[in-house]
């Protein structure tokens, strides 16, 4: 029993805390504790971020902030730290050393992967992962936004508003024909869907998007772009992606990361242009 | 060994050596009645002269000095030679009574002849000689040891002598040499100096042992000093029962280092291969009884490449037909080697009986080296460690200098990759397994020759080698010796405190908190790889 | 933000996670183990060929601990995806936990007619250890049972899962701690008796431990408890609990880039788990008559996965149908072949790995599958029957590998 209540006590990711107001309050503005603040319309703060492995700085001194709504693409070659980054804002990876903030107040490095899911960063991996022994409709009611403790998971039932949401998620990735079934046997673009809806279903404020074209037909990637462009605004998405197509389709601001570090930021017609990107892609 | 020493030494005394005759005068006491008037007569024949008395003292301590009529007489078989000048007495006079001896005077016989040796000229002789008298001189032997120290020119030899020389002066009426004894007495290592000491630190009957207070203050120190070294000796000693252990962990899970460590196969039937590599030490140790009874001790020779061969023929069968068709799934892979190790467990016990079977060490492997008097390093522990070395060495040059080496690195770092350029994966997965298996068998062969050859014997090494790779980090040669060492050195260590099995215990909760604290192990990988 | 209102009752939630057809299978197998059993073993007489011989009792009443132990085992590794290489720790710790109230039982009834067990009189101890406080209460005990090895298998399983030890790692940790618990309960100072630990139990509760009464009724026992645990793995397995442990087995940092946190998830179930376990050894312990510390052998503690592998890993009833048949088989090996029982049992971890994924519901599964034509029938019903196809079809495999 005791089991239970350590349970209960400490699952919550980031627990009402009641220090937190005073210890903050002369920042001068309001804000709930434990939750996003936007006041300054930056969602994502990197500064300085080192990360090394053996030796290899894999992150060497990385700045880089996204703006709330912003739609962002990450562009590099491979090897350039984008899939370290994604590590470093949803806590797989400690940098060794910088700083990485989740709106004003949230220091990412001190959290752990479930808390700053459950606090609005939602990430789509490389190569999709989903749950391929549960059907598609349980993968999204896993997904979807709710207290995630050990004691509610036991006693949970969905209700309505729930289905509702659920069968949403659905129409808008397609796959309500397939609810039912397994997901392991979806196609793969299928199953890029169905990671996307997932993480539609934990109404993130920020959204990684790691490669989520790969794999797709052009008319799948091209109502993928769609879909992002509906999301940007009311959530912040970082996409990386190696098709230049589709991040001209996105037409946000672009980054160039190369060897840890950024290397160019503009608009998608300045990054191309600029010399050092371009000896970077092509060689010298 | 060293009987044979002596009387060839004897030998070559009497024909090397002008013979002086003794003065018969001298021998006569020797058949006196009594002990003390027997003592008496050794020490005045061993004063007034030194080589030619050794025959005769010899000659009593064997029991066969005898007297024909007034002569002091030798009886050798049939022979009758006289004791003062050695010569044979033609024809041999009747015995009339034979000298006995008893404990006493043997022991007095023995020192008496040790001291005698001190003159020889072999360095050899002589060393031994002293070694034996340092560990028990007493009072008589004192003009002798003096005399022995005058003409001694080999340092050690002559170190060995003044500690010799320094317990027969404890018992001396002046306070100053006694002192100068126990001062000296103060450099050895020797344990028994201790019960030699203590009483001069202590009262009997309301008075001090020992009058004099600057001896009594020297003899503490001096205790003081030989416990000190004794202490080190100890911990030298547990070190090196530590690094023993730590040779033998090391041979049982370098095998294991390479199976899971580098191709990442749980092999629960690790244990058996083991077993495999001992009772190929068995048959060999049978073979060469039956067919070779001359080079018998030589069989274990022969079995380190048979046990090496045996247990890579068994894991080549276990991958051909089992593992390989679970790569990938390591959960499956330890239940089915389980069973294999069921499987080989009942094979043994049919085929060799359920009951352990005797391996002998060979002579060569018997016997210790005295480092201090209490620090013993046996020889099969000592080549057990020198053998480990040689196969860790081995391997390392297998994995890092040959082709195959390069090969099963490729393929466990990137299978696809490695197959594309035209690596057979899948042979090197075999042979790979192999290699581990047959490193397996030989970690068998050394320890058929300190533990228990028996059908069960590999359940006991498989949670202590999986110990020993897991602690060093998964896919680290060196992180293997390293854990290994350690587990070694610190079970030894907790033995001396806590007694075996707590310390057996206390090693493996130590282990499970260290894996909380580096789940990789001492040497972890890190990056990109740690997931996969 | 709660999404569960729980407006049903859990009692009826409880209920309807077996579906009807489950429901009859539990109910006959209830009436038999409660009603059945006691008249043909108690009542009709020996020469009866319906009559129960205490052996059977016993055997029966036995596995039925093990099938448990299965269960347990299955929600951990088949739901969960962790191997425990400890399960035989907590089994044995359930044992030795109600054993303390079983050796205090014999009273002055001992060969030494002292007031202490046998075991501390032989050591020549004066008084009780401290742990063995109360134990002369029956509650106490009980009370014992269930938390000792749930503490010991919280602390452990927190700190191990907290540090991400998963996989093969954390089979071989908890294959050490189970080998150290052994070292350690192998030792007369630890107080549980050495190398013999508790035997020559006399009462229970009063009642004379080797009764037929007494035995049935700890038979009807064990049945119940059986029946409580696949309720409650059911309802565990088909709840949303159920569904977030299946998905840390197969993406575990999906679950955590979704916002579970799979510690206390896998904790939950690990504790649990080890709770079950437990109970069936504390059931155990009385009907055999005897707990030492080789129940904590490594070996043992690998036999019970052979179990739920056998039966079809992630199936409830196959843990327990695995549990039967691979002991029914032992019991019948080492009285008729002794000597081929270790043949048998690693060809059975051999084959249920290599060929029988899915264990033998697995397989039932597939070749109802073909002939689709088939009505239904229950595997359950059929506990010996598998048992003899299963030994079938490992013959030919035995040559093989042996080779």
């Amino acid at each position: 029993m005791n089991a239970m209540n350590a349970m209960n006590a400490s699952a919550g990711p980031v627990s009402e805390n009641p220090d937190w107001d005073s210890g903050t309050a002369e920042l001068g503005h309001m804000f709930k504790p434990g939750e996003l603040d936007l006041s300054h319309k930056v969602v994502l703060y990197l500064e300085e971020i080192t990360v090394s492995f053996d030796g290899f700085r894999a992150l060497n001194k990385l700045s880089l902030t996204i703006d709330a709504g912003e739609l962002r693409c990450i562009i590099g070659p491979n090897g350039a730290g984008k899939t370290t980054m994604m590590d470093v804002i949803t806590g797989k990876t400690r940098p060794d050393d910088g700083k990485a903030f989740f709106g004003q107040t949230l220091d990412l490095t001190r959290l752990s992967e479930p808390e700053i899911a459950h606090l609005g960063i939602g990430r789509k991996f490389q190569k999709p992962t989903i749950f391929e022994n549960h059907t598609v409709f349980e993968n999204l009611e896993l997904a979807m936004k709710t207290d995630k403790r050990v004691w509610r998971s036991l006693l949970a039932l969905l209700d309505s508003a729930a289905g509702d949401r659920i069968a949403e998620t659905l129409r808008t990735i397609r796959l309500t024909a397939h609810a039912d079934r397994l997901a392991g046997l979806l196609s793969h673009g299928q199953k890029q869907w169905l990671e996307i809806g997932m993480l539609l279903m934990q109404e993130p404020k920020l959204l990684l998007l790691d490669e989520p074209v790969a794999g797709m037909t052009d008319e799948e990637s091209e109502r993928t772009g769609e879909l992002f462009l509906t999301l940007a605004g009311k959530h912040s998405l970082v996409v990386v992606e190696h098709d230049m197509a589709f991040v001209k389709q996105l037409g946000g601001k672009v980054t160039v990361l190369h060897e840890g570090s950024v290397l160019a930021e503009g608009a998608l017609e300045e990054v191309q242009a600029d010399a050092r990107v371009i000896e970077v892609y092509l060689g010298r | 060994m060293r009987t044979i020493g002596l009387s060839v030494f004897g030998w070559l005394l009497s024909i090397s050596c002008a013979f002086a005759a003794i003065d018969p005068a001298l021998l006569r006491p020797l058949a006196s009645d009594g002990n003390d008037a027997k003592i008496a007569a050794i020490t005045a024949l061993t004063d007034g002269a030194q080589r030619e008395a050794l025959p005769v003292l010899k000659a009593m301590a064997r029991g066969s000095l005898a007297l024909a009529g007034d002569r002091v007489v030798i009886v050798d078989g049939q022979r009758v030679i006289d004791a003062a000048t050695n010569t044979e007495i033609i024809p041999a006079p009747e015995v009339t009574e034979s000298i006995g001896i008893n404990n006493r005077l043997r022991r007095e016989l023995a020192s008496t002849l040790a001291a005698l040796r001190l003159f020889s000229s072999d360095r050899e002789v002589r060393w031994e000689a002293a070694q034996e008298l340092a560990s028990g001189a007493d009072a008589e032997l004192l003009p002798l040891l003096e005399k022995a120290l005058a003409s001694e020119a080999d340092q050690e030899i002559k170190a060995t002598l003044r500690m010799a020389h320094a317990q027969g002066s404890l018992g001396s009426s002046d306070a100053l040499v006694r002192l100068a004894a126990v001062r000296l007495l103060g450099e050895s290592g020797d344990p028994n100096l201790l019960q030699l000491l203590g009483p001069l630190t202590e009262k009997r009957d309301g008075n001090w042992i020992e009058p004099d207070s600057a001896v009594r203050a020297a003899a503490g120190t001096s205790i003081r000093a030989i416990e000190k070294r004794l202490a080190f000796a100890e911990n030298v000693g547990r070190a090196f029962t530590g690094v023993s252990l730590a040779s033998i962990l090391l041979l049982a899970a370098l095998g294991l280092a390479i199976t899971y460590g580098v191709m990442g196969v749980i092999n629960m039937a690790h244990g058996e291969l083991l077993m495999v590599g001992a009772y190929s030490a068995w048959a060999m140790q049978s073979v060469f009884q039956a067919h070779f009874p001359n080079a018998v001790d030589w069989y274990l020779l022969a079995a380190i490449p048979i046990g090496f061969l045996a247990a890579a023929l068994v894991g080549v069968l276990m991958e051909r037909v089992v593992i390989r068709h679970l790569y990938g799934r390591p959960l499956e892979t330890l239940l089915a080697t389980w069973g294999i190790s069921l499987f080989l467990i009942q094979v043994a016990r049919t085929v060799f009986g359920a009951q352990n079977v005797e391996v002998a060490n060979p002579v060569w492997m018997a016997g210790a080296i005295e480092v201090m008097p209490n620090l013993l390093l046996p020889w099969n522990r000592i080549i057990i460690i020198g053998f480990s070395v040689a196969v860790l060495a081995a391997m390392w040059a297998i994995l890092n200098l040959s082709r195959m080496g390069m090969f099963v690195r490729a393929v466990t770092q990137n299978r696809p990759m490695a197959g594309c350029v035209g690596v057979p994966t899948g042979r090197i997965d075999t042979m790979a397994f192999a290699l581990g298996a047959g490193i397996a068998g030989l970690g068998g062969v050394a320890l058929s020759q300190i533990a228990n050859v028996g059908p069960d014997m590999g359940q006991g090494y498989i949670v202590d080698s999986f110990m020993v790779v897991v602690l060093g980090g998964v896919g680290q040669l060196a992180g293997a010796v390293w854990a290994a060492l350690g587990l070694g050195v610190l079970t030894k260590f907790l033995e001396g405190w806590t007694g075996a099995v707590v310390a057996k215990i206390a090693v493996l909760v130590i282990i499970i908190i260290f894996i909380q604290k580096r789940p990789q192990g001492l040497f972890a990988l890190k990056g990109r790889f740690v997931e996969s | 933000m709660s999404s569960s209102p729980a407006r049903t009752p859990f009692i009826v939630r409880l209920g309807r996670s077996f579906d009807a057809r489950s429901w009859l299978l539990v109910g006959l197998f209830a009436a038999f183990a409660l009603i059945a059993v006691p008249i043909m073993h108690l009542l009709l007489p020996p020469e009866n060929p319906l009559h129960l011989s205490t052996y059977f009792i016993t055997l029966t009443g036995k596995i039925l601990c093990y099938a448990i132990v299965a269960v347990a085992m299955d929600l951990i590794w088949g739901y969960g995806g962790i191997l425990s290489l400890g399960h035989g720790l907590f089994f044995a710790l359930g044992g030795y936990t109600f054993g303390m109230y079983l050796m205090r039982e014999i009273g002055r009834d001992g060969s030494y007619q002292s007031d202490l067990p046998d075991f501390m009189v032989f050591l020549d101890w004066k008084e009780l250890p401290w742990f063995w406080t109360g134990s002369e209460h029956f509650l106490w005990a009980v009370l014992l049972v269930l938390i000792v090895p749930a503490l010991i298998a919280f602390i452990f399983g927190y700190f191990a899962f907290r540090s991400r030890i998963k996989g093969v790692y954390f089979s071989i940790i908890t294959q050490a701690l189970t080998y150290a618990a052994m070292l350690l309960f192998f030792r007369n100072e630890t107080g549980f008796g050495g190398n013999n630990g508790f035997t020559d139990f006399k009462r229970i509760l009063g009642y004379s431990i080797t009764a037929p009464e007494t035995r049935v009724v700890l038979f009807g026992l064990s049945a119940l408890a059986l029946i409580g645990t696949l309720l409650l793995a059911r309802y565990l397995v088909s709840s949303k609990f159920g569904r977030v442990l299946t998905a840390i087995r197969d993406a575990e940092s999906r679950v955590m880039f979704i916002g579970y946190n799979p510690l206390w998830y896998k904790l939950f179930v690990w504790t649990l788990s080890a709770m079950l376990c437990a109970i069936a050894g504390a059931l155990y312990v009385p009907q055999v008559g005897i707990i030492n510390p080789s129940e904590m052998a490594v070996a043992n503690s690998i036999e019970i996965a052979i179990w739920v592998a056998v039966g079809g890993r992630g199936t409830l009833i196959g843990a327990v149908i695995g549990a039967f048949i691979v002991n029914l088989a032992k019991s019948w090996f080492t009285v008729s072949f002794p000597e081929y029982w270790l043949f048998f049992l690693g060809t059975l971890f051999i084959v249920s790995t290599l060929w029988l994924p899915q264990g033998v519901v697995g397989l039932y599964r597939r070749l109802r599958g073909r002939q689709t034509s088939a009505p239904d029938s229950e595997p359950a019903a059929a506990a010996q029957g598998p048992s003899v196809t299963t030994v079938a079809a490992a013959t030919p495999v035995t040559k093989g590998a042996g080779a």
